[in-house]
């Protein structure tokens, strides 16, 4: 092959112009338009100043909603975890036949319109939901329980939401795992308990590790499962984002809301790819 | 292997119950979207098809349909063209800076999708354009470029690299090995990768409330629009539709492509 060099250039360009254009300029512009004035007719004056970013922390209510924005992504990390390794480990583990048309289901959310399963918590949790029409029937309350617009709702939606990430993710990893070190570590006397813990745990902390990265960063960009499933008091970064941007249409302080997450989510992302890289993420993906 | 130990019970319960968790919520909008009553709620009363006709009878809900599949289908061919020649690059050839370039193209996965959506609007408005279909559709093509990639690139590592330089070697243009040797071993990741950024541009919401005008409304931002009221049985019927629709497709395709596999 001649003129080797130039050709995977030649290659790449459709892809880098476009990631280029529209998302590393746009991004830079939200840095930039971060810095600006909004006038009070509503016109955005070009300028180098940090107002927008001092009204962010004058007072706790931006601060607060960033620190909920945080406890909210933790809280569903965890969950996650909890709620998927077992069924990672069940697929890894298991022999049933079934285990291909198992592992299709998992994905299948994947697929399943976000807005689509979204929404469909509010059948479950509404005061005429699955759970309060049940609970009324045989008679265990007397009036629906509050269960929609409440972080709780919240959490079914993201977790519905980011559970299936987290459960490849961590199966990819585990799936990795040669079954024969957990056979030769029961041989020598480990109960299945210990065997767990002292081998296949520890080799599956890539796939658990990446997992939590995604889930985190997914869970802080978006705003949709609390606009629909939460309350006036549930509100995260991205709808504070959603409500600057297209609700009050003030751009200075949208980028710099914006800006500041992409800060947030950046120090994490260097921080996981400097000790773990960043590649592991990936791998799940395909 | 060794016969299953004690827990695994309790594990393969635990695996249940999660199924059982996540798919209720998916059955009662199918279940609830047959409810002729009012009010899109439990219990049901009856079975009707009352809200599907309704449906088909909605101009504006059709008109998104139709958005939404050519949205998706244009996303999918751009999407596809663009990433198959970066797939290549990444995996059959070395040169300096691509590891760097490698996680650029990946980026859209890390950023989150909602400063995603506002730095192309705030772009479009920077260089005083309307928000129009093109913007959507061009906006849709990055957010799914990087599973295109990731799924193009992944097959791409399994096919041998001899099949090609013998073709070369034999005489035949980089463009004719491309075309007769790896285009038809590419053609099943080609096929799921399409697929996946159809489906991807079909469901997102996030960014494209942000990009959407009135005029090209697609399924998911005609929902939302819809929620404002509150939740009716139409549109738990029009999710019904999508859930088949969106899960059909990748069933399907998955068939297609082990029948291709086969036929190889």
């Amino acid at each position: 092959m001649k003129n080797k060099s130039s050709r995977p250039w030649l290659l790449l360009s459709p892809s880098l112009t476009a990631v280029f254009l529209l998302l590393v300029v746009p991004v830079c512009f939200v840095i930039v338009y971060s810095f600006w004035l909004r006038a009070p007719s509503g016109a955005d004056i070009p300028a180098f100043q940090f107002g927008n970013y001092a009204k962010f922390f004058e007072d706790c209510f931006y601060p607060s909603l960033m620190l909920r924005t945080i406890r909210v992504a933790l809280e569903t990390v965890i969950l996650c975890l909890v709620m998927g390794y077992i069924p990672a480990y069940f697929f890894y583990r298991t022999e049933s036949k079934l285990k291909p048309f198992l592992m299709i289901l998992i994905m299948l959310p994947f697929w399943i319109s976000f807005i689509i399963r979204t929404l469909s918590w509010i059948n479950i949790l509404g005061d005429s939901g699955l759970i309060n029409h049940l609970f009324i029937k045989f008679g265990i309350i007397s009036s629906p329980l509050p269960m929609l617009y409440t972080e709780v709702a919240v959490l079914m939606g993201l977790l519905q939401y980011l559970l299936p990430f987290m459960i490849l993710n961590i199966y990819v990893s585990l799936d990795g795992i040669d079954k024969s070190l957990t056979e030769a570590a029961v041989s020598l006397g480990c109960t299945e308990w210990q065997a767990f813990k002292e081998v296949t745990l520890p080799l599956s902390l890539p796939g658990i590790s990446a997992g939590c990265l995604l889930v985190f960063v997914l869970t802080c960009g978006t705003y949709l499962p609390p606009m629909i499933l939460g309350g006036p008091g549930n509100d995260m970064i991205a709808n504070l984002i959603f409500k600057r941007i297209i609700g009050t249409l003030d751009w200075p302080f949208g980028s710099a809301i914006s800006t500041i997450l992409l800060a947030l989510l950046g120090i994490i992302v260097f921080t996981y790819n400097k000790y773990l890289g960043i590649n592991q993420l990936f791998k799940s993906l395909k | 292997m060794r016969k299953i130990f004690s827990g695994w019970s309790l594990i393969r319960a635990y695996t249940i119950f999660i199924y059982l968790w996540m798919f209720t919520p998916i059955v009662a909008v199918v279940l609830l979207s047959f409810n002729p009553q009012q009010f899109g709620s439990f219990p049901m009363e009856g079975f009707s098809f009352k809200w599907y006709i309704k449906l088909a009878h909605n101009a504006t809900i059709l008109d998104a349909f139709k958005n939404s599949i050519v949205l998706g289908a244009l996303t999918s061919v751009f999407a596809t063209a663009i990433g198959i020649p970066a797939a290549m690059a990444f995996v059959r050839y070395e040169f300096r800076g691509k590891e760097t370039l490698n996680t650029l193209l990946l980026a859209p996965i890390m950023i989150p999708e909602v400063v995603l959506g506002v730095a192309l609007l705030l772009f479009i408005r920077w260089l005083q354009q309307p928000k129009s279909f093109i913007i959507l559709l061009v906006g849709h093509v990055v957010l799914t470029l990087p599973f295109v990639l990731l799924v193009v690139q992944a097959r791409l590592v399994g096919i041998k690299k001899e099949y090609e330089e013998a073709a070369l070697t034999l005489g035949a243009s980089p463009f004719q090995t491309f075309r007769s040797i790896t285009f038809p071993l590419l053609a099943p990741a080609i096929f799921a990768g399409m697929l996946f950024a159809f489906t991807i541009s079909f469901d997102d919401v996030t960014a494209t409330l942000f990009w959407a005008t009135a005029q090209n409304q697609t399924i998911p931002v005609k929902i939302f629009g819809m929620l404002r009221n509150s939740i009716s049985p139409e549109i738990n019927a029009l999710g019904a539709v999508m859930i088949v629709l969106t899960v059909s497709l990748p069933l399907f395709a998955g068939y297609i492509s082990r029948k291709f596999a086969r036929g190889n």
